[in-house]
């Protein structure tokens, strides 16, 4: 909107104009809950790229410690079960030899069969490692750090909720902009494709579309992105609507730009901000649903890790009474999720002063 | 009314037809070759004929989608691809525990999210309106698998306050047993939302001159809260309700999932992770057109409450 650019609460007019991303960003640094949202959503994108392109949680699947390690703050508090090692298995089965049988080995028909058994799974016997008692958040089932589990599982589902949310974008931006600039017949199929897609509850959409294609992080996003895209194609259609007829774009008319580029040069500019406060309320939305559909089977591939799939190991856990994972995910979770929805709200103040 | 209403019911059916499209591309096209599936061990070539012939795979696409319409049209989907016993079978037979389930829900949570929200526009800005307002962010940020996860494990195994999980035959066995814990979990889940909607409702209603008029007349605030504000705000309220009532057919997905529940949702799971395709089919078809029905039936009750909409 140009009008913004004389706003009463940028005081004495400066002598560049700002544009209103300038001026959205003064306004966002004055509010000190949206800075530090932006702050905490900035490290969870840095632990994002970091865990894309391999230095934070890359040695996720490596077993370091013995099975549920407890975290070392709570360490005294939690009782320890038995260990049960590779020693201790050999050390039950010699005890066990002898008295299997009843018989000497002299009169065991089976004795020399048996011990070329053992001495062919003592050649291929795996080597135990040393194994550390505790770690910061614990360890899981396979004696896993959960810390860099987390980590790498918070960079996947970061990267599923913001790459699928700028796909979904684009495909909204670019059919509401059609919708919006053309009208007539584009808008009629559009706004029939539209009704197809949202009379299809999203639960449902988004289980049809993973019921047909593999899993894995890239399947995920593709289905995110077929499936969301409603919503913003609704609001740049209206938007369009509304800025196709305004001075500017007929000027840019008058100068002969074409009709791309008054749509994406001309238009878009001055829309985009509410595109931003889209993509964040899309996130979220994403980041939750990759946690469902991975937790049910449907999301991220086996040999991944993501905050969905983590929590699909607690049930069991919890019933043996290991919940340091499922706190540990809960809290990484929540943590972004509050900061994110305060950092929306804070955008929308920002960017958006028609509204509140 | 009625030529509004044939009207709509006509719009209906270009959507129909491209939700229908829609599944075909996904499921007879995008979806590959069932056969594989349905064949299991024995795969020899003359197997994979007899199945592709028996679903009628072995047709040309247009074909196969004339064969889809027609089982719209007629309500019979043919046999579950799992089961082999018929769909439309299957689906009745599922949506009684999910309504049972989201029937309470539905009641419990409305009734107390509208008395929590009256409450809090009612002490606006004060410290228990920003109490709510805070335990409702934070409430909305935790997933909904860590609610259920952990209700389970904490109120059922741990405290047995509940049983884990189950459904009987008997629906009163069913509403005092089974089905209080997903429904106190679920209310965990949407309570929050439902309260920060319900309460702009309010507060919005209680901007406007009528209710100064009310007060300036000498009405206490409880008259003019319950029987001015109150009925204004049922309004959107309401509205907000008929939008919920399809998704009472499709049952919660997750809750019938942990807790046993044999509805609608627990079905659409089964047959996802079976590749059971006509079954998903039939459910998408049958949940968008109940949909499609309960939204023309929110605007006519919307019109009905409210003589100030105008159906165009």
């Amino acid at each position: 909107m140009t009008q913004a650019i004389d706003h009463p609460s940028v005081g004495p007019l400066p002598e560049v104009s700002h544009g209103l991303w300038a001026l959205g960003w003064r306004r966002l640094r004055k509010d000190r809950v949206g800075m530090i949202s932006l702050a905490i959503v900035a490290v969870y994108v840095l632990i994002c790229i970091g865990g894309a392109l391999g230095f934070v949680g890359a040695t996720w699947r490596d077993e370091v410690a013995k099975p549920y390690a407890p975290p070392t703050l709570l360490q005294q508090f939690i009782p320890q079960g038995a260990e049960l090692t590779g020693e201790n298995i050999r050390a039950a089965n010699a005890d066990d030899d002898a008295g299997r049988t009843g018989l000497a080995p002299a009169n065991d028909p089976l004795a020399a069969l048996l011990a070329g058994i053992g001495n062919g799974a003592d050649q291929y016997r795996t080597q135990d490692v040393e194994r550390v008692q505790t770690l910061i958040l614990g360890a899981d089932q396979r004696g896993r750090d959960i810390l860099q589990k987390i980590l790498k599982g918070t960079s996947v589902s970061m990267f599923i909720g913001l790459f699928g949310a700028l796909c979904a974008i684009t495909i909204g931006t670019f059919l509401g902009a059609l919708a919006g600039y053309f009208g007539r017949w584009v808008d009629d199929l559009l706004m029939w494709f539209y009704s197809v897609f949202t009379s299809i509850p999203d639960m449902l959409l988004l289980l049809s579309f993973a019921a047909v294609l593999s899993r894995g992080i890239n399947t995920v996003i593709l289905v995110f992105a077929l499936t969301s895209w409603t919503g913003t194609f609704r609001l740049m259609r209206a938007e369009f609507m509304r800025h196709k007829t305004r001075e500017y774009v007929m000027a840019a008319d008058a100068i002969g730009a074409s009709h791309l580029r008054r749509m994406f040069v001309h238009i878009l500019p001055n829309v985009s901000h509410l595109l931003l406060v889209q993509f964040s309320l899309m996130t979220i939305g994403m980041i939750m649903s990759e946690a469902i559909l991975s937790f049910l089977g449907f999301g991220v591939g086996i040999t991944q890790t993501s905050w969905g799939s983590v929590l699909a190991e607690v049930p069991a856990e919890l019933l043996q009474g290991y919940w340091w994972q499922m706190a540990s995910v809960t809290l990484f979770m929540s943590v972004l999720v509050t900061a994110f929805s305060l950092l929306t709200d804070s955008l929308r103040d920002a960017l958006d002063p028609r509204v509140g | 009314m009625w030529s509004y209403i044939i009207r709509r019911v006509l719009q209906m059916i270009p959507t129909l037809f491209g939700v229908m499209l829609l599944l075909f591309i996904l499921f007879n096209w995008v979806g590959g070759d069932p056969a594989y599936i349905l064949a299991g061990k024995s795969l020899s070539d003359e197997t994979l004929a007899n199945i592709r012939a028996q679903l009628g795979l072995d047709q040309s696409l247009p074909a196969q989608f004339l064969i889809f319409v027609r089982q719209v049209l007629t309500f019979d989907f043919g046999t579950s691809w799992t089961t082999q016993q018929p769909v439309s079978g299957i689906i009745a037979s599922r949506i009684g525990p999910s309504l049972t389930l989201m029937t309470a829900w539905l009641v419990i949570s409305t009734v107390l999210a509208v008395s929590i929200a009256g409450l809090v526009a009612y002490f606006r800005a004060s410290l228990l309106d920003r109490t709510v307002t805070v335990i409702s962010t934070m409430a909305m940020s935790v997933s909904v698998l860590v609610y259920i996860i952990a209700g389970q494990y904490f109120m059922a195994y741990k405290l047995q306050w509940f049983p884990v999980m189950g459904w009987s035959d008997n629906l009163w066995v069913n509403l005092t047993t089974y089905v209080p814990l997903p429904l106190i979990l679920g209310m965990a889940v949407s309570l929050a939302p439902d309260v920060r909607f319900y309460r702009s409702c309010f507060v919005e209603e209680m901007n406007h001159d009528y209710v100064r008029t009310a007060r300036a007349k000498g009405l206490s605030e409880r008259a003019v809260m319950v029987r001015h504000v109150m009925r204004n705000a049922m309004i959107p309220i309401v509205t907000q309700l008929m939008m919920y009532l399809p998704f009472m057919i499709m049952g919660a997905l997750l809750l019938e999932r942990f807790f046993g529940i044999p509805g609608m949702g627990r079905e659409v799971l089964l047959s996802v992770e079976r590749s059971d395709f006509p079954m998903i089919k039939a459910i998408t078809i049958y949940i968008v057109i109940a949909i499609m029905v309960f939204n023309l039936l929110a605007d006519l009750v919307y019109r009905m409450i409210d003589p100030r909409v105008q159906l165009k």
